[in-house]
């Protein structure tokens, strides 16, 4: 039998190898899907990974779709790393922006400057009063978070259909469910013509590196990963357990809140009963994926975000159906997370002694 | 109805095969955002069977593609504007909140021409188009009324949107012109598509005294736990008599597909413009399944309804019409204008046994 | 508003209420075990499997895998009891894809569990494309006429009884079972000591990875045969994505149970019997605007959990400690 022994120190040929070997055996698996299908593999193939990549329009709308992705992941993995399990991400996303759209449905008719500022400002506050929620009922009474935070994702979800059919209703609407349109001063810029990324992608860059140092080099970052790493440790070293639980899901809100906002008032432009793909669910893969790392989660979104694009071309250019990419998607995922193990460990040949 | 349209599309085959010199060899690209799967067997599959009657009529000159499952929101612009980038030079968007995006897209694409499905907004290169399914709601009314003997009929409704509202106004104001004591009892479920859901709501109906249930939600699923109980109830968007065998009294088919040939058969022929369609029985775009399980005087009834419907001797929202409150909305012998009051309604006719959701 | 609950309750008082009400409150308590019982059944496999030390967030893309397949195979032989067993092993078999990326390349639990979601709703919207808008024959229910010679509320009684539908009572049965084995059988014991104390149970000399593989495929069994119960009985018919979420409201009822059998059929009925109350509630025109009631559900289940979780020590006894840890025998 061969044996896993832990890496003493991180191997960043391990790092680097483990994600293309899992590339590989998920293309040469998806070969076998895309045949079975009746297509050309490395069409298919290219069509999903290369494609999305080739063209300005493609690494626009790659941006778009990784943002909210890495922003929410950013968000949930400090909870993650804290052993806090925050899944209710989608609807602290809802929350921030129903906050933050908000304002911009109240003052439609506003030009000044502030609108915006403010709406990503209560965006983020809104995000971090739904996941209070949970830290409150965890910390005072004892409720898990995973219930109460998913509980409240469907909340989240009826409250905005709520207002978007009900108080919030555009009036020139015809009835129909959504809020109108913002005005421009509270719509995210584009950054270029005819493409969909905006200003908000920017700022989604800098969260990571903002999250590295504050994970890194910061005394809040050390009591965080020592928590989640031994919480009877970090109880020794005086770290209080309710104030990392209310750190961490008031950033994973926080963040969520965010993303929120910014797809609100930058790719969608109004708030509407459905404002999130399920966002908040695969952002935990994000963050998984990962490992955690802020630079990792940056990595990890594009990639997500690359095989939702791919997936979509597929459809269009080769015909293949939502449920091929789902099942592909998943396979990409296995693999992933499979090869991750040699990240962390490394195969030894046993000898004598270590067989009994 | 499919006769004529079919007949037109070899008219144009046949016409295009001795122009072929002047009509260029490449197919034209057709494109579909699906909100749903085409296997949701209800709102998608109807345009999806929309689709196939393209494939099928014009194949020779048109390529059809679809992308399914765009939810609406933000993705829902970047599915649109593929479709276009992909050479797509018509593309239909099968659902309200495809709007804005759509829009956007359009203003990008001036040489392509988009199609949105019920939606209000129009443009030079976006058309919207949508249909009268309350037509079919007011005589599935009628027939209720006639069968029922409790007097109270089950209705599970999705969201409290124009279109649904209208529904449950046609349907109450057919079976008040059979019975004026009919009851209707209106469960909202707030998806358009959970089986479970949509059997749970068709149970409590029953439970509470509906002896016929009729839905506007998507699955099979409330028809089929109301035939489980050999309760009586109407088929959504297809015809679904395969899951009710003995008890689907009949069903609404949304048929898209005569209006998608025909303006296919406007974009190769350069005719294409802009403009709404609201078409229902007259046009062939709402139909009606078999009349099944019902006494043979009841399907006559039903049949002269639907057809002084078609012909257009007789409209649905007719009046003496009196909202909950009891005020008079539309004056005997009139009839509802479709702007304001038919497109954006949101209110009750006089009976419902509901408060409309705020 | 407050007029309104004080009518209802004024109402409520009288006797002639009651004698009315009661076809309704028991036709209403039939709908609850039918809403419950896939929830019933793919919660008790994963507490099964989250006391093992194992969270499988892949309990929405098992349900459904297990539903498709379970109609599939109904659909081509007839044999619904055949379709059930295939449900189930469907259910097992995607689970064990989770056993072995878990449990022996050690990858994180939650991730994986995700990613089993995802793949299980594609896989089942490949595999059902066939079958949308075939039919099956429904598994009825087993009218078992024991009690009809009891006068007035006989047939009620009898039907509240035995009424329900055969799965109804396997689920129960699962349920006490499952009870049993935790609490009183030495496996049991076990399993809960792999999952309190991966480390120690090791130490002694209990095969860890082999218990945990045997819980988690016992949660995949369970989890297809909810889907199976949804595609078969509850709903006959396949659409895609048709578990539309109770996959995670299982797994939500594990929590709320705090690691308890018992507490899982509380929890269901719970949940399931607000779904079916504000549908009545909204079918009998109280006028309670719908979007509030559709959230009930949801906020009585966070409530409830407030209140039974306040008892700290008594659900720290209960919660697996090594839950989501990866386990790797040290020698």
């Amino acid at each position: 039998m061969l044996r896993l022994e832990p890496r003493s120190t991180q191997s960043l040929s391990a790092a680097w190898l483990s994600p293309m070997l899992a590339l590989l055996l998920t293309a040469l698996t998806g070969g076998v899907i895309f045949l079975a299908m009746g297509k050309d593999p490395t069409t298919a193939l290219y069509i999903y990974f290369v494609e999305p990549l080739t063209s300005s329009s493609g690494l626009s709308e790659v941006a778009v779709k990784a943002g909210p992705l890495i922003l929410i992941g950013i968000g949930l993995s400090f909870g993650f790393r804290a052993g806090v399990w925050n899944i209710g991400a989608e609807g602290q996303y809802i929350a921030g922006a129903i906050a933050g759209g908000g304002l911009a449905v109240y003052w439609y008719e506003s030009t000044s400057s502030f609108l915006l500022p403010a709406m990503l400002l209560t965006g983020i506050l809104g995000g971090m009063a739904w996941a209070a929620i949970p830290a409150l009922l965890k910390t005072r009474f004892n409720a898990n978070e995973i219930l109460v935070s998913l509980m409240l994702v469907y909340v989240a979800e009826l409250l905005l259909v709520h207002l978007v059919q009900g108080p919030w209703r555009n009036p020139q609407g015809w009835g129909f469910p959504g809020t109108r349109m913002f005005p421009d001063a509270a719509t995210i810029p584009l950054l270029f013509m005819g493409k969909r990324v905006h200003l908000g992608s920017v700022l989604t860059l800098a969260v990571p590196f903002i999250a590295w140092f504050l994970l890194a080099r910061t005394r809040f970052g050390f009591r965080i990963r020592l928590f989640g790493s031994s919480p009877l440790a970090a109880r020794h070293a005086g770290v209080q357990s309710n104030r990392i639980i209310w750190q961490s899901l008031l950033i994973g809100g926080g963040l969520a809140g965010l993303a929120g906002v910014i797809e609100a008032a930058g790719t969608i432009g109004q708030l509407m009963p459905k404002i999130s793909p399920g966002y908040g669910f695969t952002a935990i893969i994000v963050a998984f994926l990962g490992r955690l790392h802020p630079v990792g989660v940056l990595l990890a979104g594009i990639a997500i975000a690359v095989t939702y694009i791919g997936g979509e071309g597929a459809q269009i250019s080769a015909g293949l159906p939502k449920a091929v990419t789902g099942l592909f998607q998943g396979i990409i995922l296995f693999y992933l997370l499979a090869f991750d193990l040699f990240t962390r460990y490394q195969v030894v040949m046993p000898s004598r002694q270590t067989v009994q | 109805m499919r006769k004529t349209i079919r007949l037109a599309a070899l008219a144009l085959a046949s016409a295009m095969t001795l122009a072929a010199g002047t009509v260029s060899a490449d197919k034209l690209k057709v494109g579909f955002i699906y909100i749903g799967p085409p296997g949701d067997h209800g709102w998608t599959y109807a345009h999806d069977q929309g689709r196939l009657m393209i494939d099928n009529m014009l194949g020779d000159h048109v390529e059809t593609t679809f992308v399914e499952g765009v939810p609406e929101g933000p993705d829902a612009e970047r599915a649109i504007a593929k479709l276009a980038e992909t050479g797509h030079k018509l593309i239909f968007t099968t659902s309200f909140g495809y709007m804005e995006p759509t829009l956007k897209v359009a203003k990008r694409f001036p040489d392509v021409k988009f199609e949105h499905a019920t939606g209000y907004k129009q443009a030079d290169n976006v058309a919207t188009y949508s249909a009268r399914f309350y037509e079919g709601r007011y005589v599935q009314g009628q027939i209720a009324a006639k069968i029922s003997k409790s007097g109270i009929i089950g209705y599970i409704a999705s969201f409290p949107i124009p279109e649904v509202v209208r529904g449950i106004n046609a349907f109450m104001l057919g079976a008040q012109s059979i019975n004026p004591d009919m009851k209707v009892k209106v469960v909202w479920v707030y998806t358009w598509f959970d089986p479970p859901k949509e059997a749970d709501a068709a149970k409590v109906l029953m439970d509470q005294g509906a002896d016929i249930i009729t839905q506007h939600t998507d699955s099979t699923a409330a028809l089929q736990a109301a035939a489980e109980r050999g309760i009586y109830a109407f088929g959504q968007a297809s015809d679904m008599i395969q899951f009710a065998q003995d008890t689907q009294l009949t069903a609404i088919l949304d048929n898209w597909g005569p209006y998608y040939v025909k303006r296919t058969v406007d974009v190769l022929m350069g005719t294409w413009s802009s403009g709404d369609t609201w078409d229902g029985m007259g046009p062939g775009m709402v139909g009606m399944a078999p009349y099944t399980n019902m006494p043979s005087d009841i399907a006559m009834m039903a049949r002269a309804t639907a057809e002084s419907i078609r012909t257009g001797a007789f409209h649905p929202f007719t009046g003496p019409i009196y909202n909950q409150a009891g005020e008079l909305v539309v004056k005997a012998g009139e009839v509802a204008a479709d702007f304001p009051m038919l497109a954006t309604m949101n209110f009750y006719v006089q009976g419902v046994d509901d408060k409309l959701p705020e | 508003m407050i007029e309104l609950i004080l009518t209802s309750i004024m109402t409520m008082m009288t006797p002639e209420f009651w004698i009315s009400a009661t076809p309704l409150i028991l036709a209403s308590i039939m709908t609850m075990m039918t809403a419950a019982t896939p929830l019933v059944f793919a919660a008790t496999g994963e507490l099964i499997c989250e006391r093992s030390g194992v969270l499988n967030l892949g309990v929405e893309g098992m349900m459904l895998i297990g539903a498709v397949f379970g109609f599939a195979a109904t659909a081509v032989t007839g044999n619904a009891p055949l379709g059930l067993l295939v449900a189930a092993t469907s259910g097992a078999s995607a689970a064990l894809i989770f056993a072995v990326l878990t449990l022996n390349l050690l990858s994180n639990q939650v991730a994986t569990g995700l990613a089993l979601t995802i793949f299980g709703t594609g896989l089942s919207a490949l595999v059902g494309f066939d079958y949308v808008g075939k039919t099956i024959d429904q598994i009825g229910s087993i009218e078992i006429r024991v009690l009809n010679n009891v006068p007035i509320v006989g047939d009620e009684l009898n039907r509240l009884l035995f009424g329900h539908d055969p799965l109804v009572y396997l689920a129960l049965l699962i349920l006490l079972g499952s009870s049993w084995f935790l609490n009183r059988s030495r496996w049991g014991m076990i399993l809960r000591a792999v999952g309190d104390s991966d480390v120690s149970a090791h130490a002694i000399g209990y095969p860890v990875i082999a218990i945990r593989f045997a819980a988690v495929t016992f949660g995949g069994l369970m989890a297809g045969l909810g889907g199976g119960y949804l595609s078969l009985v509850y709903t006959p018919l396949w659409a895609e994505n048709m578990a539309a979420g109770r996959g995670w409201i299982a797994l939500a009822l594990v929590v709320f149970a705090s690691w308890r059998p018992a507490r899982v059929l509380f929890g269901a009925i719970l949940f399931g019997g607000i779904t079916i109350l504000q549908l009545n509630a909204q079918a009998a025109g109280l006028g309670i605007p719908a979007s509030f009631m559709s959230m009930l559900p949801y906020i009585a289940t966070i409530v409830v959990l407030v209140f039974i979780s306040r008892d700290a020590i008594r659900i720290r006894l209960n919660a697996p400690a090594c839950l989501g840890r990866p386990f790797r025998a040290e020698r």
